[in-house]
């Protein structure tokens, strides 16, 4: 970190008083030194590229982003021993530039429904790709617009007459040395976004496009130079790479949500308010109550998504060495339980980044506050690698089939264990009764065990609706739809039981007494916070009492003032740089209106003192 | 041509969307002025607003200020007027990208603080613009608490003047709009000090630029903010005031006024200052929140039917995603919700309209509650429809992203809302604060306004709901909403005497019940919504099947009230468990229900393509298309970019060491 940040070539005018095409050719700018830097240092491990990265780019977006993530994966995965030496190598050496153009016009997170061709020609040995439609130009892909050569193009594949599915294309659209679009390439820029100023997203419209049938990506499936197609072997390898995208985003949800933590809690602990007291000076907001409800729960969320993500990268690294022995028998509950994570903790993080603004009052709004950028770089993160809802309907699937095994007698294992507790309780009717004077509102431990009631309730009832839409006699797919709903609130009650469960496993790993006492609190909160935005379900349930849930309120309020004095250094421990927060809100030194000034000063309107237009 | 995804959904619409555009303009008359008004704005090439996503905040505000002058010269050739019938649609008709809006509050900010004599004065000047006001009331350090701002206004008995001064930085005004560039003028607010005695805050008319040259009056600073998520063309502004001195006639003196010889003199009632704050409330929901919210609904509905993903039976296309019950879910209930506050707004105005007229007769006695009403709704309403318009962005998935979808600028211009004109949080306070003022009168059996009666008639009682039908009785949700309001506010009412009593302070009391009281002002108001929807559908004259979709959006807003705060109407058993599961399936029925009629419902609020601008919410659902077309006009594509020669190509050809 402080050999980007002490570096003047990193240095730059700030990036609110640019325009997009600047913000662009800032990044490219940066992109390329940051290249020449990494060799100049001889960095080469993945992880620490990625620390480089995030800290040149200040965990922005840059349009070489698809370059480093997706195209030289692919090529690694996926090309032929062949493929590799004409590829890699120029494209390690950054001679070719690539990008991961999936995405259409018309279609998302629905791959099978891509419409872009590529039919073999026997006689050139050669694919002709085509975009036959308007919906179905490629759009989206980052770097695409200005910056790459080459693309990865997904597309439906034609041999012998007969659509094979969706394979993987090298091809080149634009002309080395000229950097021109090649004929038959349409390529260009999308516009503007919310954010992702410094990414050129693009399209790619392809008229009759030939490339050889070596470029099509061959270490799995084949088509033979006379047109015969050779299937892949297994579509499951094809899931660790998305376990592993989406265990990215958890961790981004985690960086996001502590960054917007720490600018509004400091800059609550510097803007005072009002009066509590009559007659005394005006305190800082982060002593009213409303105020700690509105950040601490959130601080709490932000070192539970923290624990979950490394959780996952763990666990990823863990079962990939089984995965290269062949034994995937983890792998489709990682798929899962990931799947709802990328969404329960992309949801929580987007909405949480937009209530720190919002208690930051009308400061906030600024763009000086930093928070409008964090909130429109990490938005898309609920749409991108795998829509939300979709995502948690995967996980509901895999639920409803752990439920199903239950209930015909088999045992399930891993984190839906719970679901075995079900057929007990059938036999036992005053489980349900008897578990309620046992939740101890202040030990996690048995907080986890009532939200692990909560998700067993959710998952049984969505199951038990999906059945009787389908006693209605009704088709399989409708039935689902018309319990998607339900399925989706199974699925966030048992992600939700998944973050309560591994932050209160966490904490015994904690050997620091001080370390953990604090963390205990957060803990509590965030465990305690979520039953009382969500008392209905608890109520429902059976697994607290009304009485129960006033202790809870109290509970929360009372966590409030205990953690007041430390919010500040739990805040501090995330330990960004002011460079990395990019916020003049949320500065170290706290001196935060003099800085305001400092920074308007410097905005384009101000530039000139009478205007042309007067 | 219409895109035949969109053509079907208009073709089984149970109800006449001319008719129901009238219902909501008021009478169909109205719509016919508020199309005259957009047509004849839309047609002029100077208010077009088909470049805006592409530009700088330079470009913006120079946008805005022609369009305001343009729009005087417009005003005058079309022969509008400020109190003509038309002249509340203009905004509407520009979408509000207009500059000198801040100019208004200045004009009425005279009107009602200033005397005759200062309003003889300012008024010709400022109508005729040859001066621009704006309002500078906000500073650095102090938002919606008045009492703390900082700046000064000293009187000098031997000059008669006021001096005005920014004692420390964060004294410095902050955010009022038009200020940073355009502004001559500006009413500050100051603590008044009189011979060492400080007064409170009172507001002067300050002069800031030169009516010659537009050059800095000596002793001021000002300039613009700097770049914010929206009002890109608005110039917010800062301004630091160095022993500015104006007149003793330049501080507005309607109510309080200083004499030549120092002395302080307080008359007539500054009730009515509240009563200016109630409207600039309400006003609000109408120009700047409900049109958004429609907006939002319009746009993500009309994509929703023309994009298409996933099959939903094996062997038929791809079912358009509105088909999907969690899409439904999320779209739906923002759209009744839309209609909710359409008719609460209504209802609103009617209140105002009343007040106004009591007040006019020198009768204070409704201001509490209207000031009470306009705090809890604003906050309610805001907080609401931002909500709502985020959740119509990410329904629209990635293409919602770009802003030529038109969402993200909707979202961030709404979402502002929520802290100007007083922070949300703050505004259910107050509210609160007079909830449990009420109730304790009721207790003891005093007289309350009548919106609050219901408060002490709180009963044990339960749900009465045997199947899930009896939760489509407007008399079963109604009553289950006034009971959990009632609920909240008497718990907290009695959570707040216990503290009293056992010794802890009022304001410390207060402070640790700030979490409830603010979920209790909430609740109350969103059951006055939920009753305001049910009694105008009662209403409503059965004809071309209006009545009919308008009772079925009544009930979605109520039921997805219950089906989102489950927890609220559990609590004391007021609803069961089993009666729970009910709301939901009955919930999740209308949404099958409503699911016809979507198109026809965004339909009806008749927003033009122009005013819309967006690529994916068009009349014709040639959503493509215009996407496409619309990218190519982007500047990124249009202008060339050093970026490949400076950096790219000695990239490509690996001599980077000569960067």
């Amino acid at each position: 970190e402080a050999l980007v940040l002490n570096d003047p070539d990193f240095q730059h005018e700030d990036l609110n008083f640019l325009s997009r095409s600047q913000r662009y050719e800032q990044a490219i700018r940066k992109s390329s030194l940051m290249v020449m830097k990494l060799r100049e240092y001889g960095i080469a491990d993945p992880e620490e590229i990625y620390w480089f990265k995030s800290f040149v780019h200040r965990g922005r977006p840059e349009p070489l982003d698809l370059h480093l993530g997706m195209f030289l994966p692919t090529l690694l995965t996926q090309a032929t021993p062949e493929q590799q030496d004409r590829f890699f190598m120029p494209a390690w050496n950054l001679e070719i530039i690539g990008t991961y153009a999936q995405t259409e016009m018309g279609h998302g997170t629905h791959l099978r429904g891509l419409e872009t061709t590529a039919t073999y020609d026997p006689a050139t040995q050669e694919f002709i790709l085509n975009s036959p439609t308007v919906t179905s130009i490629k759009w989206w892909p980052g770097g695409l617009g200005k910056t790459s050569n080459h693309a990865i193009v997904l597309a439906q594949l034609y041999t012998q007459g007969q659509c094979k599915g969706l394979h993987a294309f090298i091809v080149p659209i634009r002309q080395l040395g000229t950097h021109e679009p090649l004929p038959g390439i349409t390529v260009g820029d999308i516009g503007p976004k919310f954010g992702y100023d410094e990414m050129d997203n693009g399209y790619l419209k392809m008229d009759n496009f030939r490339i050889p049938r070596e470029n099509m990506l061959m270490k799995h499936a084949q088509v033979e130079p006379d047109g015969t197609y050779v299937k892949p072997l297994s579509d499951k390898l094809t899931y660790g790479t998305m376990v592993f995208i989406r265990s990215l985003i958890v961790g981004d949800s985690a960086r996001s949500l502590s960054r917007a933590c720490t600018i509004a809690i400091r800059y609550s602990a510097v803007r005072h308010q009002s009066e509590l007291k009559p007659g005394e000076p005006e305190p800082q907001i982060l002593d009213y109550q409303t105020q700690q409800y509105k950040l601490f729960p959130l601080l709490a969320t932000a070192y539970a998504f923290h624990f979950v993500g490394a959780y996952i990268k763990d666990t990823y690294h863990r079962i990939s060495g089984d995965i290269n022995e062949g034994d995937l028998s983890e792998l489709p509950e990682l798929h899962a339980l990931t799947a709802g994570l990328k969404a329960f903790t992309s949801w929580t993080a987007n909405a949480g980044i937009e209530e720190c603004r919002m208690a930051c009052g009308g400061h906030g709004y600024s763009r000086c506050s930093g928070i409008p950028d964090i909130y429109v770089t990490f938005t898309p993160s609920c749409t991108y690698e795998g829509e939300n809802t979709v995502m948690m309907l995967q996980t509901a699937r895999f639920l409803v089939k752990s439920y199903t095994q239950v209930s015909s007698g088999q045992r399930v294992t891993g984190m839906v264990s719970y679901l075995n507790d079900l057929s007990r309780q059938r036999i036992q009717p005053q489980h349900v009764a008897s578990r309620t004077a046992t939740v101890r509102i202040t030990d996690p431990v048995s907080l986890v065990d009532a939200y692990k009631a909560r998700a067993a309730r959710l998952v049984e009832a969505a199951a038990k609706n999906l059945q009787a839409e389908l006693n209605h006699r009704k088709s399989k797919e409708d039935a689902w739809n018309r319990t998607s709903v339900d399925l989706v609130r199974a699925s966030e009650a048992h992600c939700h039981y998944v973050v309560v469960k591994l932050f209160t496993a966490k904490l015994s790993e904690i050997g620091n007494a001080a370390v953990r006492a604090v963390l205990t609190d957060l803990c509590l909160l965030y465990a305690l916070y979520g039953i009382s935005k969500n008392t209905g379900d608890f109520l429902q349930a059976g697994i607290l009492t009304d009485a129960q849930i006033t202790q809870v309120t109290q509970c929360v309020k009372e966590l409030l003032a205990i953690i007041r004095p430390n919010a500040v250094a739990l805040v501090d421990s995330f330990d960004f740089h002011d460079v990395h927060l990019g916020s003049v809100l949320g500065r170290y030194d706290g001196n935060v209106y003099e800085n305001m000034f400092e920074w308007a000063k410097k905005s384009p309107l101000n530039k000139t003192q009478v205007k042309e237009l007067y | 041509g219409i895109n035949p995804d969109l053509a079907s959904e208009r073709q089984t619409a149970s109800f006449s969307v001319e008719k129901l555009t009238a219902l909501l303009d008021g009478g169909a008359e109205r719509t016919r002025i508020r199309r005259a008004v957009a047509e004849a704005i839309e047609r002029d090439p100077v208010f077009s607003r088909e470049n805006q996503y592409f530009q700088s905040q330079n470009e913006r505000y120079e946008a805005a200020v022609r369009k305001a002058v343009h729009l005087q010269k417009k005003m005058h050739e079309m022969g509008w007027t400020q109190d003509g019938p038309e002249f509340k649609y203009i905004y509407r008709a520009l979408s509000g990208d207009v500059a000198f809006l801040l100019h208004n509050v200045f004009v009425r900010s005279i009107s009602v603080l200033g005397s005759d004599k200062q309003i003889a004065k300012w008024i010709p000047l400022a109508t005729k613009y040859r001066l621009i006001g704006s309002y500078a009331q906000t500073e650095l350090g102090h938002g919606t608490y008045l009492q703390g701002l900082e700046t000064t206004a000293v009187f000098d008995i031997n000059t008669q003047e006021f001096i005005l001064n920014t004692p420390k930085i964060s004294a410095m005004k902050w955010w009022p709009g038009d200020m940073g560039r355009s502004a001559t003028h500006t009413v500050v607010f100051a603590q008044l000090y009189v011979l060492g005695k400080c007064y409170g805050v009172h507001p002067f008319i300050v002069q800031i630029r030169s009516l010659q040259d537009h050059s800095l009056c000596p002793g001021i600073t000002a300039g613009d903010i700097g770049p914010k998520m929206n009002f890109e063309h608005t110039d917010n502004g800062y301004l630091m005031l160095q022993n500015v001195r104006v007149p003793r006639e330049n501080m507005l003196n309607k109510f309080c006024e200083v004499q030549p010889d120092g002395t302080y003199v307080r008359q007539g009632s500054q009730k009515i200052n509240y009563f200016t704050m109630t409207t600039v409330r309400i006003s609000l929901i109408e120009d700047e929140v409900l049109i958004a919210l429609l907006k939002a609904c319009t746009i993500a509905i009309r994509y929703s039917v023309v994009r298409r993903q996933s099959k939903l039976k094996p062997g038929e296309e791809e079912a358009k995603i509105l088909d999907y019950q969690t899409q439904q879910e999320k779209l739906l209930p923002q759209l009744a919700t839309g209609y909710a506050f359409h008719f609460i707004n209504s209802y609103l105005q009617g209140l105002l309209e009343r007040g106004y007229t009591e007040i006019k007769r020198k009768n204070f006695d409704t201001l509490p509650e209207l000031h009470a009403f306009s705090s809890g709704f604003k906050a309610l309403v805001t907080q609401y429809s931002t909500s709502a318009v985020e959740i119509c962005l990410r329904a629209c998935g990635g293409h919602g992203y770009s802003l030529l979808s038109g969402l993200p600028s909707l979202y961030t211009r709404i979402l502002a809302s929520c802290i100007y004109e007083g922070e949300n949080t703050i505004l259910f306070l107050q509210t609160a604060r007079f909830l449990i003022k009420c109730f304790m009168a009721a207790s003891a059996g005093q007289p309350v306004p009548p919106s609050v009666t219901y408060l002490a008639a709180l009963t044990p009682g339960k749900c009465p709901a045997k199947n899930k039908l009896d939760f489509l009785s407007p008399d079963t949700y109604t009553a289950a909403y006034q009971h959990a309001a009632a609920r909240l506010v008497s718990s907290t009412a009695a959570k707040l005497q216990d503290l009293i009593q056992s010794g802890v302070k009022r304001h410390d009391a207060w402070n640790q019940c700030t979490v409830q009281l603010a979920q209790a002002a909430k609740a109350h108001c969103h059951y006055l919504t939920v009753k305001n929807f049910v009694e105008t559908v009662e209403k409503l004259e059965t004809q071309a099947g209006i009545q009919k979709i308008m009772k079925h959006l009544c009930d979605l807003f109520a039921l997805h009230g219950i089906f989102s705060n489950t927890g609220i109407f559990l609590h004391d058993g007021y609803i069961s468990g089993a009666q729970m599961d009910m709301v939901t399936a009955s919930y999740l029925d209308l949404l099958a229900v409503i699911r016809k009629d979507a198109v026809p419902l965004v339909d009806a609020f008749d927003f033009t393509d122009k005013s819309l601008n967006s690529a994916l919410g068009s009349y014709d659902g040639q959503v493509y298309q215009r996407l496409y077309e619309w990218a190519q006009k982007s500047p990124t594509n249009t202008q060339m970019s050093p970026a490949y020669e400076r950096y790219l190509k000695p990239l490509l050809h690996n001599k980077l060491s000569k960067l």
